[in-house]
């Protein structure tokens, strides 16, 4: 009753005019950003970043509009892969594989908007599943001390290259890079400079929003430009839309898939380092495994595409249970989100719960607001979606390059911020060639100096002695629940993404001859 | 070769970040960990982390080739200008020119590239500047 009446609280912030046209913008934005390839949700949600601070947006606001934002691009996510077999983003790949063939059908319309419902039913039940799920880890969390967050950071990193990481040598290297980059500056606790080699500009660190949107953003112009795609795709408009309304029968034919895989994603993605990746996969072969009887999947059945869709909307509300109620997020894009609420000086975990109420239940509201926007817009509107994917992308890369000049400009006000941005923009595309994954950099720009201040104070409460690291059967059972993290996949990894690539290769030939 | 190259650059990196964290000179108020144990930790993981690389590399990458390279160095040249005279040179006209040289390398007509880069200019100055009430760069000119 208590949640209800949280929930309700939430509901009032929600419902005003000025947040209820932030979710519109949000979702408006966000679909269009997951529907161009190229530009995923982590992308979407860092570009526009800066735009929320610069807006001088209060919290709750920007978190709406951010949230909103990478619902958005999750819906967004399988219009390309629906019409142009690109998938717009990691997550939407697994509908690629009966969404094409759907569209190639000349049914495209019912693909969509079929997927706009499972999409909507997956984050639906997420979003119920993250009201009834974070106030319980959030009452485990209370019992965590220093030595035991310093353990949880720890287990974020080791899992965070996800279970289909193929070299675990590799995201360590980047959280490593990560978390140094957080210790350029002051020191926090005896104010010694650190790293700075005599730069005032460093002097209060590194701003992770432009190593974010620098990253992210610019390294994706630099790949554009490399391979100089700027006329690919263009040629949605052959495909025929068709009829736009999925009929009943066709919705109540996949309403036990929607369900089921809704389930299975939202927890894949509470889990750490799994992700709506990984949430869209499992729903997609789980299903196949228990329903595909005729050997339709892959063919173009409706089922097949539901599954992914319900699977990896739900993995996305799952993702931001470990994020709002640990301050440790489970996927990239909710890396992204963290950052959005440490620049806007809220510290998620435990502590927001009871501290800042509104912010947390005025997302959750703004949640299912935005959900319900998505629907209404996914379903009618999908036509103007597609012609969305029609502006080439050598225009739409100059206009993405500006817009995080601008955002960071705006911030900051000088040159040498963009500078910054620029190098990592480089530094982005390098890694981005070498198949460094650019998530943990990220998380360890933001993570790396609560992780440090926790390690000291839990080493200072026992007077120097280090074996307080592993001094609570709760830090030992995180402890060792990172090393098995790391070294499993090191084990399956190569395995589970061989499987993944095959079933898109698979599908290719099929769909060629 | 590529990641063995990427691994021995992330040796001297430890190395370096480890050596940078050697020579801060500590406060005589310090707490029982100090300013450098955790970036000593840090530099040690980074240096094995580099060291597996060097020791079991992936395949290498498809890198560009010189053109292609030249391209992408280009344009980091074009943003780092962009990002130097942008208060010099006020929004519009700094951002018009970056916009269009970006555009043409991509692949638009070179007349269609100034159109499109100052039409990008000019409408990201009114969404940003003149509806959000953004403070964008001002030129010589006052935009």
């Amino acid at each position: 009753m208590d949640t209800l009446s949280s929930l309700a609280d939430g509901f009032v912030i929600a419902l005003t005019w000025q947040n209820l046209l932030l979710a519109l913008l949000g979702c408006f934005l966000g679909t269009i950003m997951g529907a161009l390839p190229g530009l995923g949700p982590s992308n979407g949600v860092a570009i526009l970043i800066p735009l929320a601070f610069t807006l001088g947006l209060g919290a709750t606001p920007s978190l709406i509009l951010l949230t909103s934002v990478y619902y958005g691009a999750m819906y967004g996510g399988r219009i390309s892969s629906i019409l142009l077999n690109i998938p717009g983003d990691e997550p939407a790949m697994m509908t690629c594989l009966d969404g094409y063939p759907m569209a190639q059908q000349g049914r495209a319309g019912e693909a969509l908007s079929l997927s706009g419902v499972a999409s909507f039913v997956g984050a639906f039940i997420a979003t119920w599943g993250l009201i009834l799920l974070a106030p319980q880890l959030v009452k485990i969390a209370l019992l965590f001390g220093p030595a035991e967050y310093f353990a949880l950071f720890t287990l974020a990193f080791a899992t965070l290259g996800g279970v289909a990481s193929t070299n675990q040598a590799k995201t360590a290297f980047a959280a490593a890079l990560g978390i140094g980059l957080a210790t350029v500056g002051v020191d926090t606790q005896t104010g010694v400079p650190r790293f700075t080699f005599g730069e005032v500009h460093l002097y209060d660190g590194i701003d992770f929003l432009v190593a974010i949107v620098g990253l992210f953003a610019l390294s994706e112009v630099f790949l554009f430009l490399e391979h100089r795609h700027g006329n690919a795709e263009a040629n949605a408009s052959k495909v025929s839309v068709g009829r736009l309304m999925p009929s009943f029968a066709l919705l109540k034919y996949c309403t036990p898939t929607m369900l089921r895989t809704s389930l299975l994603g939202f927890v894949a993605g509470v889990l750490p380092g799994a992700g709506a990746s990984l949430g869209s996969f499992v729903s997609y072969t789980f299903e196949k495994k228990l329903v595909d009887k005729e050997g339709t999947f892959g063919k173009g059945d409706p089922r097949g595409v539901a599954a992914p869709e319900a699977g990896n909307n739900a993995a996305a509300g799952g993702a931001l249970v470990p994020m709002l109620a640990l301050g440790v997020p489970g996927s990239g894009t909710t890396a992204v989100l963290l950052a959005v609420l440490l620049a806007l000086n809220i510290t998620p975990g435990p502590l927001l719960f009871t501290q800042q109420p509104d912010v947390v239940w005025g997302l959750i509201a703004a949640l299912f607001i935005a959900n319900f926007m998505l629907l209404a817009m996914n379903i009618p509107m999908i036509g103007l979606f597609t012609r969305v994917l029609l502006v080439p992308p050598r225009i739409l890369m100059p206009i993405v390059a500006m817009v995080s000049f601008v955002g960071i400009y705006g911030i900051s006000g000088s040159s040498f911020d963009l500078l910054v941005m620029v190098g990592f923009g480089v530094l982005g595309w390098v890694l981005r060639k070498l198949d460094v994954p650019l998530v943990p950099i990220i998380l360890g720009t933001l993570l790396g100096n609560a992780m440090e201040n926790n390690l000291r104070r839990a080493i200072t409460i026992s007077n120097g002695d280090w074996a307080v690291l592993v001094g609570s059967p709760l830090s030992i059972g995180l402890w060792s629940l990172a090393i098995i993290g790391f070294v499993l996949p090191i084990i399956f990894g190569r395995v589970l993404k061989a499987r993944m690539r095959h079933m898109k290769k698979d599908e290719e030939s099929s769909t060629i001859d | 070769m590529s990641d063995r190259i990427f691994g021995a650059v992330g040796l001297f990196l430890a190395l370096g970040y480890a050596w940078a964290a050697l020579i801060i000179e500590e406060s005589f108020l310090s707490d029982a960990v100090g300013p450098k144990a955790f970036p000593l930790i840090i530099a040690a993981v980074l240096g094995l982390a580099s060291l597996a690389i060097f020791l079991k590399p992936d395949a290498a990458p498809e890198w560009p080739s010189l053109p292609r390279l030249l391209e992408v160095a280009l344009a980091v040249l074009a943003m780092i200008l962009y990002a130097i005279l942008l208060p010099e040179a006020g929004f519009i006209l700094a951002t018009a020119v970056a916009a269009s040289y970006l555009t043409w390398r991509l692949g638009s007509a070179p007349i269609g590239s100034v159109l499109i880069g100052c039409l990008t200019s000019v409408g990201i100055y009114a969404v940003f500047h003149l509806v959000l009430g953004l403070s964008l760069a001002k030129g010589p000119f006052g935009f």
